[in-house]
């Protein structure tokens, strides 16, 4: 699912300059527990969470994900929109749930 | 590629730069043309750690050896120590303070997540003296 998609479905804002609607994610993982999500070994891959740190960021890239939505309207400071600048990673936001999120993204093919 | 030594100082007081010497390893692993997927076993165990030796032990120093077949890292702190390893490496399994949960992690994973991703682990601790944390990551396949 391109991140266009992403976007689309989740009515998100785009918070950084690392966006880009062609990014192509595989696989996606909801969670606000760090470790759990450093447990999971997918490629290409979505992180969708409530929680908001610079930790986020640094899980994503160590995991190299393409993107992070923050859900339930959060919004990252500059500090962490700098650090996945840095890393390449787009940051999201949307109002949506983490529970709807997935929910949304899973109907429409983004399963695994 | 020949042997590369590099040395990582690890702040204990200062959670959200956590994760910085990780980040800087992740680099060095990139600039020097390592697969991928190697990468992110070694930075992975070695972010786990380093989170650890924050959380738990007031920081410390990881050393990290890359040769052409490997990748070495020695985590060391001068923290409380581990009094029972086996439960330690239990999934789920932490003594983490609910600070350090609200911040996503101490969801006891850490060890076994670190002991996941490498080829070797091997934990030396001592009760009130610290503990080490030697880790390998073979560079020749990527499982």
């Amino acid at each position: 699912m391109k991140l266009k998609k992403v976007v689309e479905l989740l009515e998100a804002k785009t918070l950084n300059s690392c966006f880009n609607e062609e990014t192509e994610v595989i696989s996606a993982c909801g969670c606000d527990l760090m470790s759990d999500v450093l447990a999971f070994v997918k490629d290409q891959a979505l992180l969708l969470t409530g929680l908001v740190n610079p930790q986020v960021v640094r899980t994503a890239e160590m995991m190299d994900m393409k993107a992070i939505v923050f859900v339930r309207g959060k919004t990252p400071g500059e500090e962490i929109v700098s650090l996945a600048d840095d890393a390449g990673i787009a940051i999201l936001s949307t109002e949506f749930p983490l529970y709807i999120s997935c929910g949304k993204l899973y109907s429409e093919g983004l399963y695994k | 590629m020949s042997s590369f030594k590099v040395q990582y100082p690890i702040n204990g007081e200062d959670f959200v730069s956590a994760g910085e010497a990780s980040r800087k390893l992740k680099k060095v692993l990139q600039n020097l043309g390592v697969d991928p997927q190697i990468i992110r076993k070694a930075t992975v165990a070695m972010y786990e750690g380093e989170i650890n030796m924050v959380i738990h032990a007031d920081g410390g120093v990881i050393d990290v050896e890359i040769t052409p077949e490997k990748i070495h890292l020695f985590l060391r702190d001068k923290g409380p120590g581990i009094p029972n390893i086996d439960l330690a490496m239990t999934e789920g399994y932490s003594t983490a303070s609910d600070n350090v949960r609200e911040l996503g992690f101490g969801a006891g994973m850490g060890l076994p997540n670190m002991n996941k991703y490498t080829d070797y682990m091997n934990i030396t601790t001592e009760v009130g003296v610290g503990t080490t944390i030697e880790m390998i990551v073979n560079t020749k396949s990527a499982s």
